[in-house]
């Protein structure tokens, strides 16, 4: 026997069940009054820099149904590629922008949508610049541990081919499920990035 | 000892795995194909604040925060304990977010259709923020035991469900918290996703006679442990070879 080392084992992981809602977005689902507005409603705050987008996307399981009990969650950074949090030392973010949204989908369709600007380019590790991307957090009834993605954008070939993760990928076949492509609804930037948890199309998860 | 290195990998033989044909559910909701692995970059090692400001008065307290007309029926219970990463340290400035069933075992829900009764003053979600140690609390009523559609009579423990954030996105967690010495939790389809039976035994919260408010609630003590950073300590160096 050696010493132990006394690290933690992380909590394991639980569905987030059907209600998820109830937790994450309750005035979502008719609990009003306990807090003022659902957390992550608003990614833009005010005057912003960039250009504004949307993204939109629906999560399928493996039968093509899409989910309509899901919990998308996305964090990126500003338009000039700071995250608007502490551990991003290189300086600091645009104000009026939070880098952070969740939506529950819409009830009907099971549609996620976010309002927010186009993200700069961050540095990997080795100080190379990865390709304008958006990190994406799926959790939903029968899934047992948050799946995590990533949404790059289809009008960025060029930063997407020198992309630190999107060219290491040996599978290219599966690379598109992580490029949305560009679209245009009431004259503003649309991203489509559907999510398919099985199948041919499954998209691409991390092991972050 | 310096932070600012990458986050520990996640024990995936600890987690449960994605596809557990017994909670039927994830049978068409988990991916096949294996995970893509990549050491973090800024992306993941970054992850959003919540402020205290955010944090209304009753927020951690579900006894009062949806109350009408009286206080919900039901056990009332004190539920506190800590955020921790997996070297030990308290995590600062963590939003908790918690949601559960009334004392019945009936969420306040459209699609739930158990035929436990709703309480009219029971909303059944709220949040915190850890303090400086990590430490949080939180007023609630003891959630009820449910059944739900998998197998023809699968029921849920009690239990509470926990969404927290830590200081980065690679931290996200969902969770559940049990209660000591419920008989449920081992018959349980999603409880057994869990593959190791320590790691269940984490997640069951204890009774904690110590922090009760005597006449009034009884209280349990549930920690929540958080991935661990890596010391950057040697890191020019090794950036060198
Ligand atoms: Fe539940």
């Amino acid at each position: 026997m050696a010493q132990t080392l006394g690290h933690l084992k992380e909590s394991a992981s639980q569905t987030a069940g059907p209600y998820v809602h109830i937790g994450c977005t309750p005035n979502y689902c008719e609990i009003e009054g306990v807090f003022p507005e659902d957390l992550g409603t608003r990614m833009i705050l005010g005057d912003v820099k960039g250009e504004r987008i949307r993204i939109v996307g629906r999560v399928f399981d493996g039968t093509g149904t899409p989910l309509k009990d899901a919990l998308v969650e996305i964090w990126q950074a500003d338009a000039d590629g700071l995250y608007p949090s502490p551990q991003d030392k290189r300086g600091t973010a645009d104000t009026n922008f939070t880098g952070w949204g969740r939506s529950p989908g819409d009830m009907q369709t099971g549609e996620f949508r976010f309002d927010t600007v186009k993200p700069g380019r961050v540095p990997a590790k080795n100080g190379a610049l990865q390709a304008p991307h958006v990190t994406v957090w799926i959790v939903a009834r029968g899934i047992n541990i948050g799946l995590h993605t990533r949404m790059y954008f289809g009008d960025e070939d060029a930063a997407n081919a020198e992309d630190p993760i999107l060219s290491r990928i040996e599978h290219r076949s599966r690379v598109p499920t992580l490029i949305a492509p560009r679209t245009a609804e009431d004259g503003m930037p649309v991203y489509r990035f559907d999510i398919r948890l099985q199948g041919p199309d499954e998209t691409i998860f991390f092991d972050i | 000892m310096s932070d600012g290195g990458s986050y520990y990998q996640r024990d995936r033989l600890w987690h449960p795995p994605a596809y557990t044909p017994g909670y039927k559910t994830s049978v068409t909701r988990s991916p096949q194909r294996a995970l893509l692995s990549f050491d973090n970059s800024i992306s993941e090692m970054t992850g959003p604040t919540f402020g205290h400001s955010i944090i209304g008065e009753l927020d951690n307290d579900l006894i009062l925060n949806f109350a009408k007309d009286g206080e919900p029926i039901g056990q009332r219970i004190i539920v506190h304990g800590r955020v921790l990463d997996e070297n030990g340290r308290g995590v600062p400035n963590c939003l908790v977010e918690f949601w559960q069933a009334n004392a019945g075992g009936r969420y306040r829900h459209k699609k739930e259709s158990y035929l436990a009764p709703l309480d009219p003053n029971f909303g059944g979600c709220g949040r915190t923020i850890t303090g400086e140690d990590g430490s949080y609390r939180f007023r609630t009523i003891q959630p009820g035991a449910y059944p739900w559609p998998n197998g023809p009579n699968d029921w849920r423990p009690a239990h509470i469900h926990f969404s927290v954030f830590g200081h980065a996105f690679a931290q996200r967690l969902i969770t559940q918290m049990y209660f000591e010495g419920d008989p449920m939790i081992w018959k349980c389809p999603i409880v057994a996703t869990i593959p190791d039976r320590e790691a269940i035994e984490r997640l069951t919260a204890a009774l904690d006679m110590n922090n009760t408010v005597p006449m009034d609630s009884r209280a349990y003590k549930f920690d929540i442990v958080l991935r661990g950073r890596r010391s950057t300590l040697f890191e020019n160096r090794m950036e060198g070879n």
